[in-house]
């Protein structure tokens, strides 16, 4: 039977300044790993979550966002008439759009933010049906009336219902906040592409996009093949999902490996704070182990005791640090959206594999720290140990 | 029965042939025992005595498998304990000593109790088996009241009678005591040696302990002197006699 566990807890918790040491270098460092890793998942979840799995958008073959796409309104006319689009009263369910970025101050700080201004058509909302006009109403087609996204209305200042906007020369008034469910589209302005096109001075018969709004997520693969087999259109049509998911895998990407670097780095300085913590018991306990030994336990009894007793720390700072990050969850932030260059809201995503991972780095830097000093204390000489003070 | 020179019969249950044991101090070599011979028979009580590095602790040692000989033997029960693997010779120790020492050794983070019960997490007693053997143990040292008391709370007399307990309560072959009342007063020194006095004589329990103290030597049944790496007996005292 092992050396029990109630030794190790009860050792760390008589030398609880060098254990409290050891526990914030990990909690510490697992807050940073599981901090930055929501982040990310956060930021991918935001734009993942604004595709629909039933719409596809539709760009000139080889843009590589809406920014340098064009679609022309002829070739909006075919794609409307593609199988597999919905129709709906109003006709075939698909808004040709255009996306001007423009500048607004951020609220509480001295900066501008980019704000992408969609012009979309009227039937958006019919296209996009998780999107919500929470208060006021859609804009009138024809008028130079924006909806704004939740939290552009809370990024910026002056965006609010009823207020006017100057913006591309034009006077706009905020007639309507729409909740889209805290996807990349809560980041944007809606307004009626013609208008936008007309104050932007933009070609009137050019759009950057189409999405459209299929009668099933399965329905993508017939309305692909024809689209691509038109010799009318030189197009390429993606899942909306996947556009998004796309557009936020090089950030992702990008706090991902950050953020494994920043954990590294102090994953490192928490090993050998664990190692310290644990050489100094072992050298402390020389005397206690060399009992144990003498008493018949083993020495493999004495490694995972230590083991053990780093894990047991380890433990400790893994769940401090998940705790200490855990009420940034839905805490929303911004950043730069750098396939648009815009301002884009989203949410730490503090989930429980994020948690599962941080408890597990943990408990591998606990093992780090502790094989070792468990080591050395199972291979010390017992004659020679219990001769010490 | 006990005997130095080496022709104990095969019935002895501690016998030592040639035990030399030799300490390399940087390029010196520091010869500690120097074919030492010993045979004790079970149900004995043995004193060693000697001046201050003259190897008793070594000899323990030696005994009780917690280092190995430079050369010689020591079989315990018929078991060569010197020819037996670290792995064995923990096992070994587990089963068939109890040791006490001068400093106690105890635990300071477990309870009196739990102390105790160190040995017997080697078993396979069940935790209630283990429960009763503990206080049977206490009760033998008389300290059943104290069970539940830190090693710090309690007085050196008390905690070496835990100690005594600890070496006791798995029931091994024989104990080993290295000046267990090197650090107590007077009056707790007489308890602890009242104490060894009656594992020996009342429950049969074989005991080999270093000391300094005369008066300590004069408890046991045989008084063995460590000079210049070999036991003499030139005292024989001992009211036993
Ligand atoms: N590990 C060791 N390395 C070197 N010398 C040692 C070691 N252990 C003990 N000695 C030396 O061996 C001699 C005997 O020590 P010990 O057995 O402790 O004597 P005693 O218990 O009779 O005082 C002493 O001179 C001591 O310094
Ligand atoms: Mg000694």
């Amino acid at each position: 039977m092992a050396i029990p566990l109630i030794y190790n807890v009860r050792s760390l918790r008589a030398r609880w300044t060098s254990t409290v040491v050891a526990v914030l270098g990990i909690a510490g460092t697992v807050g940073v790993f599981v901090a930055m890793l929501s982040l990310a998942r956060g930021f991918e979840a935001t734009l993942v979550a604004s595709g629909s799995a039933r719409n596809a958008i539709v760009r000139r073959a080889g843009a590589t966002s809406e920014l340098d796409s064009g679609v022309t309104l002829d070739q909006v006319r075919v794609i409307e008439d593609a199988p597999g689009v919905e129709r709906a009263e109003a006709g075939p369910l698909a808004s040709p759009e255009v996306v001007v970025v423009a500048a607004f101050p951020l609220k509480g700080r001295d900066t501008e933010g980019n704000a992408q201004v969609r012009g979309v058509s009227p039937k958006a909302l019919a296209v996009r049906p998780s999107a919500q006009i929470v208060s006021g109403r859609l804009f009138q087609p024809g008028m130079t009336e924006l909806v704004v996204g939740r939290n552009a209305a809370e990024a910026y200042d002056g965006i609010a219902l009823g207020k006017s906007v100057r913006l591309g020369g034009a006077t706009w008034t905020v007639v309507g906040v729409f909740d889209m469910g805290g996807t990349a589209f809560d980041s944007e302005l809606w307004c009626d592409a013609n208008v936008l096109k007309q104050v932007f001075q933009r070609p009137p018969n050019l759009f950057q996009s189409a999405t459209v709004r299929l009668t099933s997520p399965e329905a993508l693969t017939a309305f692909k093949d024809a689209l691509t087999a038109d010799p009318r259109l030189t197009v390429q049509v993606d899942r909306e999902v996947d556009y998004y998911a796309k557009q936020s895998r090089q950030l992702t990407t990008l706090i991902t490996v950050l953020g494994t670097i920043v954990a590294l780095v102090m994953g490192i300085g928490a090993v050998f704070g664990a190692l310290n913590t644990m050489y100094s018991a072992v050298t402390e306990r020389a005397r206690e182990i060399a009992t144990m030994r003498a008493l018949g336990f083993g020495s493999g009894s004495v490694v995972m005791s230590f083991v053990v007793e780093a894990l047991c720390i380890a433990f400790v700072g893994g769940v401090l640090g998940g705790v200490v990050v855990l009420p940034l969850n839905g805490l929303t932030t911004g950043t730069i959206n750098w396939q648009t260059f815009s301002h884009l809201a989203f949410a730490f995503r503090v989930t429980p594999l994020l948690l599962v991972w941080g408890l597990a780095f943990a408990l591998l830097m606990g093992l780090a720290g502790g094989v070792p000093p468990a080591i050395r204390a199972a291979r010390a000489r017992i004659a020679v140990a219990l001769r010490e003070l | 029965m006990v005997r130095i020179d080496g022709r104990g019969d095969a019935n002895s249950l501690i016998r030592a042939r040639g035990l030399s044991k030799t300490y390399q101090r940087g390029s010196e070599a520091i010869h500690v025992l120097q074919g030492l011979n010993l045979d004790v028979d079970a149900g004995d009580f043995v004193a060693f005595m000697g001046p201050s590095g003259s190897g008793k602790t070594t000899l323990l040692n030696l005994l009780g498998g917690l280092d190995v000989p430079s050369a010689g033997s020591v079989t315990v029960a018929g078991d060569e304990i010197t020819r037996m693997s670290a792995r064995k010779l923990t096992a070994w120790r587990a089963r068939h000593v109890g040791f006490v020492f001068q400093m106690y050794n105890l635990i300071p983070v477990l309870t009196a109790f739990q102390n105790i019960e160190l040995p017997l997490l080697l078993t396979g007693l069940s935790k209630a088996e283990r429960s009763r053997h503990v206080e049977t143990a206490l009760a033998v040292v008389g300290l059943a009241d104290r069970m539940h008391h830190y090693p710090r709370q309690l007085s050196g007399g008390q905690e070496q009678r835990v100690g005594i307990a600890r070496a006791i309560v798995a029931d091994p072959t024989f104990l080993l005591c290295d000046e267990p009342t090197g650090d107590l007063d007077r009056k707790s020194a007489d308890e602890i040696l009242d104490l060894l006095e009656r594992l020996v004589g009342e429950h049969g329990k074989t005991a080999l302990m270093v000391t300094h103290d005369p008066l300590a030597a004069e408890r046991a049944r045989v008084v063995l002197h460590l000079e210049k790496g070999v036991l003499v007996d030139t005292v024989t005292a001992g009211r036993a006699r």
